[in-house]
């Protein structure tokens, strides 16, 4: 099955994710990210975020359970990009009520032919509705006939 | 790790370069706990004779483990005067165990975002001199300057 526009659209049911402080710290010390603004809260209210947050790519950590109603190929997929886009500081605690859409389908012509594009968001909200961060999501789907190397 | 000098939005300028730093070297065991933090349990990163049987030297680093060092970068610059409001990394060469990645950037501008003052970086990581494993950018929103 490859790609196309009509696909623009397509979610995942929501679901919910709580970000817990022995996961954040779990993902912090993996990475070897010892910034105190993940865990000291009195030095965390110091800065911006005036209190303690989670490190800017925890939220992939979150977002392994959806169910999606796209039946795509892993073998033919590769992650090419990650982004992430604050609007307001996640909270430990925070129990966000997620959702992932397919937001875009695009062509590009390589070297090795066409690839296709498939972005994905995952918009995160807090319980009275406010968006707190998206993770977009944009994977590579190579061509099925270059699947066997 | 704290070795990073903060710099105070009052330094930044168009096209000044940020300070470097380096990671210690990917090691296996970190493939494995960032497996378990993370949730990607691919064993293209953590089981050697799986990663072989597909066509691979090894095992590889999960990309948004070398994501998450750049992230690390970030959060440090953005210092206790900033939030990091957007944060992209495009995913280039693999990284294997015993690569050290060293993570660095330059100022684009400087810009406002709903009349906040705000900074657009351009960064990359890489596992030697211009071997990238990542190219990306970041807005940090200034909220809290230190007078």
């Amino acid at each position: 099955m490859d790609l196309d526009k009509s696909m623009i659209g397509i979610a995942s049911e929501p679901y919910s994710a709580v970000v817990e402080q022995e996961h954040v710290a779990q993902f912090a010390q993996a990475i070897g990210d010892d910034n105190p603004v993940y865990v000291n809260e009195a030095y965390a209210k110091t800065t911006a975020y005036k209190g303690t947050t989670v490190p800017p790519t925890f939220l992939v950590a979150l977002g392994s359970n959806a169910k999606f109603p796209l039946k795509l190929d892993f073998k033919r997929m590769l992650h090419g990009e990650q982004e992430f886009i604050y609007h307001h500081p996640v909270r430990i605690g925070d129990k966000l009520d997620c959702t992932m859409t397919v937001t875009d389908v695009y062509d590009r012509v390589g070297k090795s032919g066409t690839m296709q594009f498939l972005v994905l968001d995952t918009n995160m909200t807090t319980a009275d509705g406010a968006l707190v961060a998206v993770s977009r999501n944009t994977i590579i789907y190579r061509q099925a006939q270059k699947e066997a190397k | 790790m704290r070795a990073i000098t903060i710099i105070s939005f009052s330094e930044l300028q168009p096209n000044v370069a940020l300070p470097s730093f380096t990671k210690p070297a990917v090691t296996k065991m970190q493939l494995v706990q960032y497996a378990q933090a993370s949730g990607d349990l691919n064993p293209l990163h953590t089981d050697d004779d799986f990663a072989k049987s597909i066509g691979m030297d090894g095992v590889i680093a999960h990309g948004m483990l070398i994501m998450g060092f750049l992230g690390q970068y970030v959060q440090e610059i953005a210092g206790t005067e900033s939030l990091v409001h957007q944060f992209n990394m495009r995913f280039g060469a693999m990284t294997k165990p015993g690569d050290a990645i060293t993570c660095g950037g330059v100022v684009k501008q400087l810009t406002e975002i709903n009349g906040q003052p705000a900074a657009e970086l351009e960064l990359f990581a890489e596992k030697a001199p211009g071997e990238r494993v990542g190219t990306g950018s970041a807005v940090l929103l200034y909220t809290n300057p230190c007078n």
